[in-house]
């Protein structure tokens, strides 16, 4: 028989024939390992799981026309930088002041759906407008006209006349005031819900860019786009810039207090499960490093026996390193997988989502708990050199 | 040349003598009993000569080589390679079989072989117990893997420290048969012990009182078989 071989008979038999003692050990890497494979999953998933949560809160990456407006092409050679699958909602809107009642509201029109899905976070009393005619308007504007989902309003825009000297609609306008020919265009407008989101978004009205078109006479233009995308902050300032320096018409910057705040707390989430981590680890390191003591300790006449047949110090530290080692890497494959259910379990509680098993973390976790217990043996085993086989082998 | 030597060797701790003084031989398949009242220095010498406690004074030759000025890593070897100990407590891990803790002496000293290691156990008539852990033999049986483990490596000197301590009278009769068969095969025996009847067997008997070697007794009807005074 090899020397080997009796090297691996001796420390399982003595990891496997001393359950009672050993189980314990077993069971702190096991606990210690579940938690860094769980928690390192967590770690990696929380900005994917977060990042969905945060969309809830609304756009985070917004364009803006470089001259006064830009198309839908411009939008879509823009939007084509991001990768679909991190897209959430693209909500292209475009501003104009019409009237009601003869008094000067703001108009948005935009993609409906685009909107719902960048702006999950806005409260709708009816329904958002599906069809042509319908209108949208926000609380404030709402509470003004004194307007509830079902009434009627006529929308009116008066259109800009082009003159040599004019250099704006102000101007057009007061110089065309009194003329004959000047005719506004007006749709009569359902109301089919009002807008409550405790914003600036309540001071406008809204509706489908078909009856924006028809109102303004004016098609495929745009003031801003609204962006909800699920992507860190990295990801996002390289597709701004991207965007800003690829795309002619368009610059693409970052809703900061949205990234900002995603950034903030998922850093913080970061260094709070990295914290829990390195004391769940240090706790294990602790509580193998006693089961370790209390072991020697135990063993203190096995080891002067061997020392009494001859092992030298080396082998001793071998042997007993070795038996630490085997339930680190026990205890570490047995924590990457429950490691995994524990993730699992606490990503369907708290993200409702679950996860996909890393497979790089086996090796890891392993490899992590294998070094932690190799750390927590060295000073008890170190002590176990110290025994002198004269006194622990006494007879009486 | 003898096989050990103590030349005036003295132990001391503190103002203690354990051992003082102390001159004898013990030549090369030689088996000696060494008695004396608790407190004597009978384990103090066994551990002197079984390399695992050095002398404060004199010199210990074993095999010529003075292991008195030898450091505790050259003890180990010179323990490993030329000592087999036999201990009154039997000394066998729990969790190891038989055959594993006769291997195990194997293991630190050379390369570990089961078939030899299967032999030993059947030279002590334990070959069919050689799957059983300790806690599954009787003591006597335990002691019978004791000297198995003690004589697996062919050392040149076997150290028993009380061997029969601890068992039966049917059970001693068999251990000190197995140290008959031993010395016939050449085997140096030093045998520490308080039972007269076992000392009787053996060819001479040091008796160590207060450290110092207090006489001497040669068995002139030295037969190797134990005699009880009924």
């Amino acid at each position: 028989m090899k020397k080997r071989k009796m090297y691996m008979r001796m420390i399982t038999a003595s990891l496997l024939r001393r359950r009672s003692r050993m189980i314990v050990a077993l069971l702190a890497i096991a606990i210690g390992a579940t938690i860094l494979s769980g928690l390192v999953t967590i770690y990696y998933d929380v900005p994917r799981q977060m990042g969905a949560q945060f969309r809830s809160y609304g756009a985070n990456m917004l364009f803006t026309a470089v001259n006064d407006t830009f198309s839908q092409e411009d939008v879509d050679n823009a939007v084509a930088v991001i990768p679909e699958s991190q897209r959430v909602g693209v909500a292209p809107y475009r501003y104009e002041t019409v009237r009601m009642n003869d008094r000067p509201v703001l108009a948005a029109a935009t993609d409906m759906e685009g909107a719902k899905s960048a702006s999950p976070f806005w409260r709708v009393n009816g329904d958002w407008p599906s069809a042509d005619g319908q209108l949208m308007i926000g609380k404030s504007v709402a509470s003004l006209y004194k307007l509830n989902p079902g009434d009627k309003i006529e929308v009116t825009y008066t259109p800009v006349i082009e003159t040599e000297n004019s250099s704006s609609d102000e101007e057009a306008l007061e110089e065309n005031a009194d003329e004959e020919f000047i005719l506004d265009n007006y749709i009569d407008f359902e109301v089919v819900g009002i807008l409550d989101t405790g914003g600036n978004e309540e001071e406008y009205i809204y509706m489908t860019l078909n009856d924006m078109e028809k109102l303004t006479g004016k098609a495929n233009y745009y003031n801003v786009c609204e962006l909800s995308v699920s992507a860190t902050a990295d990801e996002l300032s390289v597709y701004a810039d991207k965007i800003s320096e690829g795309v002619e018409g368009i610059n693409a910057r970052l809703v900061k207090r949205v990234t900002q705040s995603e950034t903030t707390v998922l850093s913080k989430l970061q260094s709070l499960v990295l914290l829990v981590t390195v004391v769940v680890l240090a706790l294990t390191m602790i509580c193998v490093a006693t089961t370790m003591t209390a072991v020697v300790a135990e063993r203190r006449k096995e080891i002067g026996l061997r020392k009494a047949l001859g092992a030298s110090d080396k082998s001793i530290i071998g042997e007993f390193m070795g038996e630490g080692l085997l339930l680190g890497f026990a205890g570490g494959f047995l924590g990457a997988f429950l490691g995994f259910l524990f993730a699992q379990g606490v990503s369907v509680s708290v993200f409702n989502s679950s996860i996909s098993f890393r497979p790089l973390l086996l090796p890891v976790t392993i490899i992590v708990s294998v070094v932690v217990t190799g750390v927590a043996c060295l000073i008890p085993i170190r002590s176990a050199t110290d025994v002198d086989p004269a006194l622990v082998l006494k007879g009486e | 040349m003898s096989l050990l030597e103590l030349k005036n060797v003295s132990k001391i701790y503190g103002n203690l003598h354990a051992l003082d003084n102390v001159s004898l031989t013990v030549e090369k398949g030689e088996w000696v009993a060494i008695m004396g009242p608790s407190g004597s220095g009978k384990s103090t010498m066994m551990n002197i000569i079984g390399c695992m406690d050095k002398a404060s004074e004199g010199e210990v030759l074993l095999d010529g080589v003075d292991i008195s000025k030898e450091s505790s890593k050259s003890l180990t070897n010179i323990r490993r390679d030329k000592i087999g100990l036999i201990f009154q407590q039997f000394h066998l891990v729990s969790y190891l079989t038989a055959l594993e803790n006769v291997m195990l002496a194997q293991y630190y000293h050379s390369i570990p072989d089961e078939k030899e290691a299967l032999e030993a156990l059947e030279k002590v008539g334990l070959a069919d117990r050689a799957k059983h852990f300790p806690s599954q033999l009787s003591g006597g049986e335990q002691q019978r893997v004791c000297v198995a483990r003690a004589l697996i490596n062919y050392p040149e000197i076997i150290l028993a420290d009380e061997p029969t301590g601890n068992l039966d009278e049917a059970n001693e009769e068999i251990v000190v048969e197995l140290f008959r068969k031993l010395h016939e095969d050449g085997t140096t025996l030093i045998v520490v012990t308080h039972d007269p009847e076992v000392a009787e067997v053996a060819q001479r008997t040091l008796v160590l009182r207060n450290g110092k070697l207090d006489h001497e007794t040669v068995n002139k009807n030295f037969t190797g078989h134990i005699k009880y005074n009924l």
